[in-house]
């Protein structure tokens, strides 16, 4: 079976398992300045990654400049005092490292892969661009074009991230989660420099920021070389408090249906508001990490793969998915993708009795036990990647979660019992909290496109 | 007894760079006389196995196109004794992972299992690639899976530009199409075609495999025999290499987009001629080398045109190529093709200056070493390695080989391989001022 076939990044930011790395291996302390500081070791490849994490996304910007914090994540490698604009990465490169940046809704993130003995180096310049960042008008525009064609490439060129986006906005209707990462284009459009300056000066200060250090080095190299790099930098007095505005209750039931040309495959997605991971109270998320993956994981042993793709052949593909690692309210998310002949709305009603079906039955057993042993190996294979355990405590640091939480979290997944699976579940599955979308091209378009042969599209 | 050949020597070669892989690679071969190239490492309580068997979607029957990429999506759908649920159930009992791909030239095999259920994981294996039952149920089910990402492939841009370039590329080889098929020929697949294709593809003469992890090798040896000695010894004879064909033209099919997708390629070089690295280490500085190419300076640095654009050298076992691929708002495809167009012809004519040679070679050198960081990736380097022809101290030589071009190597090369009058442009959208197809 090919696993991810369709759709893929329908789930995107929804993380599969978590798992964390042994105890003894995980140092964490903090610097006077505030620099929050966690050492993975991993001795096995003399490589390290450096990763800088910032406490600030895109739910923290001001209305009306989104995508001012991932336009001012590409402007943090335009140059320094005494860095020219791109010669951060190509010193990286020259080093024979890699780097890169990313920004999600909760946090911001800078990180370089190198050898082990380039760690210092990578601290100097990180240290360097985190309070002596640079800008001119000249380098900033062209910036602003790469950003606008990032987001054609991104989203306006892809159906599914444009049902994505109208689908968040409809499930948040206060929270700034409703918000795309890369902004919505009119605003991203007449971003300025100004605008990003202003960001950079409020939320780029040690004691708003995580350094993750994983790889083949100790805890005590690392906080000698913290302290000589990042350490000078003073704290920020003015650093906001990170309040965001809620969700008002969630009474009604929203529905969308986007139709595009270019839609090959119809699907409906829904997806529910839930809980995430709070710090010292993760239990829920736990239970709602069981119930994805009974739901939806593979689809010859969930659920809803074997009513839907098994014992009928109403759908093509099944999944669900939900990551609880964020600061706010979340979301828990269901696909199907009807089978030929299935409508979506036969898809949906079949959707529907399944899950009721599955709220009667209860939590099969064999198939509990069978994912908790899962969830036992896929720690130690965890265990193989440094980056991704860097990405997994950035993440939750960033998200209000501590280190403490994250290595407690597999043992909260073994303790997870059938009946938290159901109280869960029948607490988040609730449509009044929902947003359920079909995807689908124009009905027109729809019989000219089944009329099509491939080959036509073919140029002349 | 299993026969161990400890044949890579890490010590004793200099490698320049900031770091040296430390992967240390032994030559296992089985009992039954299969080998392998194995790297031990103990310290996580798993193992990583990379199996690829060389041939993949270009070993279809013309008649039958699709029915490899079918036949090994349904390897874990039902094998042996066990039907696609239950064989699910078991992989999970045991927690293994499994990975199925059919690409051109190989179907790789990908798998990871805790030390303590070595043998059950791979008695489950065996099963999947010796036994897959292609039960009815599961082959309509995978079909109707394989017909919906078809659909989705006609109208994704950029696989679009992928299959009209191969479509003009190769002719008649099987490259010229895609390996997923038609829906037409999906659709009329048989379950004979099924077992043709599992006949043709799986078999002993053409497998490669890497393991990395909490294995010794005599374990691996016991695993080998285990997984493949009821395979065939033969399969299907593989095809025959290619003349590309490029007409130095820009050709647009229409497609309703905000961006256009854009793919470029000409005729590349092959990693056993000698002027391979000269040529690895020339297109890092014009394509390859990420945010300090020429082509990213170029078309994103300076004029904000596209999120990214780069070009590789790509070695297909039967052709050699060298592609590129850039995005673009549809009013600004004409402008990114002159600045592609002008680049090639530059470094066609100039080639590279000695301190883009230094970077490139810095680059290169240091970056190789961080590849070898965790037992999939290494085991997944280690088949390639095999499949690839490459010696079992490669890793050792490599950078001494990226070291030793020179400036008149890299700027002789550019010269003879970039060929401006052949680099041929296929563009899936609303090109404003579409340039004319010839």
């Amino acid at each position: 079976m090919f696993r991810a076939l369709l759709l893929t990044g329908l789930f995107t930011g929804l993380a599969g398992w978590s798992a964390s790395a042994s105890a003894e291996t995980i140092s964490e302390f903090t610097l006077d300045n505030g620099l929050e500081v966690v050492v993975i070791e991993d001795n096995r490849a003399p490589v390290v990654v450096h990763m800088l994490w910032y406490r600030v996304g895109a739910a923290d910007e001001t209305p009306g400049t989104s995508g001012i914090a991932h336009y001012l994540e590409h402007l943090l490698f335009k140059g320094t005092e005494t860095l020219e604009p791109g010669e951060f990465s190509q010193i990286v490169e020259a080093n024979g490292g890699s780097d890169n940046a990313f920004t999600a809704w909760d946090y911001t993130g800078y990180f370089q892969r190198v050898a082990a003995d380039r760690l210092g180096l990578m601290m100097e310049m990180e240290a360097d661009r985190m309070i002596n960042l640079q800008l001119t008008e000249e380098v900033v525009a062209p910036e602003l074009l790469v950003v606008l064609e990032e987001r054609k490439q991104r989203v306006d060129a892809n159906p599914d991230a444009l049902f994505g986006e109208q689908a968040r906005a409809a499930q948040f209707m206060n929270h700034p989660y409703g918000r795309p990462i890369i902004g919505w284009p009119q605003e991203v459009r007449e971003l300025t420099l100004d605008d990003a300056l202003e960001f950079y000066e409020t939320y780029y200060a040690p004691n708003n920021a995580i350094l993750i250090v994983a790889g083949d080095t100790t805890p005590e190299e690392v906080r000698a070389l913290a302290e000589e790099h990042y350490g000078p930098i003073p704290p920020s007095e003015t650093l906001p408090e990170r309040v965001r505005v809620t969700e008002p209750p969630q009474l009604a039931e929203r529905r969308i249906v986007f139709e595009d040309p270019r839609v090959a495959q119809p699907y409906l997605r829904r997806t529910y508001l839930a809980p995430e991971r709070d710090a010292g109270a993760q239990e829920e998320a736990a239970a709602l990490t069981m119930l994805a993956a009974l739901l939806g994981d593979d689809p010859a042993t969930s659920y809803l793969g074997q009513k839907l793709q098994f014992d009928s052949q109403t759908a093509i593909y099944t999944g669900a998915g939900y990551s609880g690692v964020a600061l706010d309210d979340t979301t828990f998310g269901i696909v199907v993708v009807p089978a030929v002949g299935v409508s979506l709305a036969e898809a949906e009603a079949a959707l529907d009795e399944t899950l009721a079906a599955f709220l009667e039955e209860g939590v099969d057993s064999e198939q509990f036990e069978r994912l908790k042993r899962q969830i036992y190996a896929s720690e130690i294979f965890a265990r193989d990647s440094t980056r991704g355990l860097a990405q997994r405590y950035g993440a939750a640091l960033t998200s209000g979660l501590t280190v403490a939480d994250v290595q407690a979290w597999p043992d909260l997944l073994q303790a997870v019992s059938e009946e938290d699976v159901i109280a869960a579940a029948t607490d988040v599955l609730d449509k009044r909290h929902a947003v359920t979308g079909w995807v689908r091209p124009p009905s027109d378009t729809a019989a000219a496109l089944s009329a099509e042969t491939p080959t036509e599209e073919v140029t002349q | 007894m299993s026969r161990l050949f400890a044949l890579a020597a890490v010590a004793a070669i200099a490698v320049t760079g900031p770091a040296r892989a430390a992967v240390d690679i032994v030559e296992v071969e089985s009992p039954g006389g299969v080998t392998a190239w194995l790297v031990e490492e103990h310290e996580l309580p798993f193992v990583a196995l990379e199996i690829l068997f060389r041939g993949g979607t270009s070993l279809d029957d013309p008649d039958a196109r699709g029915a490899v990429n079918l036949m090994t999506g349904l390897l874990e759908e039902g094998a042996g004794e066990l039907d696609a649920r239950g064989f699910a159930e078991a992989r999970d009992d045991l927690a293994v992972s499994f990975r199925f791909d059919a690409g051109d030239d190989t179907i790789s095999v990908s798998a990871e299992f805790l030390t303590d259920v070595t043998d059950e994981a791979t008695a489950l294996l065996r099963t999947a690639l010796a036994e897959p039952r292609f039960d009815e149920d599961a082959v309509e089910r995978v079909r109707a899976q394989v017909l919906s990402r078809l659909r989705s492939d006609a109208e994704d841009p950029g696989e679009i530009a992928t299959e009209t370039f191969a479509a003009k590329l190769y002719g008649a080889h099987p490259y010229a199409t895609n390996g997923r098929g038609t829906i037409e020929s999906v659709t009329a697949l048989s379950r004979d075609d099924l077992v043709a294709a599992h006949a043709g593809t799986i078999a002993r003469d053409r497998v490669y495999v890497g393991a990395v992890g909490d294995i010794t090798p005599e374990q691996l040896g016991v695993l080998l025999d285990t997984l493949f000695a009821d395979l065939p010894e033969t399969g299907a004879p593989l095809p025959e290499r290619v003349d590309i064909s490029l007409d130095g033209g820009v050709h647009v099919t229409p497609y309703a987009t905000p961006q256009s997708s854009i793919l470029f390629a000409q005729g590349g070089i092959d990693r056993e001629h000698p002027d391979f690295f000269p040529a690895f280490v020339m297109n890092q500085v014009l394509g390859a080398g990420g945010f300090g190419s020429r082509l990213m300076t170029e078309v994103r640095e300076k004029r904000g045109l596209t999120y990214g654009i780069y070009a590789y050298l790509a070695q297909k076992d039967h052709a050699d190529l060298l592609i590129g691929r850039v995005a673009t708002a549809n009013a600004t495809v004409g402008e990114t093709i002159d600045i592609v167009r002008a680049e090639w012809q530059r470094m066609a004519d100039e080639g590279v200056t000695e301190a883009e040679l230094t970077q490139a070679k810095t680059y290169l050198t240091g970056a190789y070493p961080l590849r070898f960081d965790g037992n999939g990736r290494i085991a997944n380097i280690l088949a390639g390695m095999q499949i690839d022809g490459m010696p079992i101290d490669y890793i050792n030589t490599r950078n001494a080989k990226v070291d030793a071009v020179t400036l008149e190597d890299v700027n002789r090369v550019a010269g003879e391989l970039l060929n401006p009058e052949a680099l041929t442009f296929v563009v899936v959208g609303q090109p404003e001022e579409p340039a004319p197809a010839n």
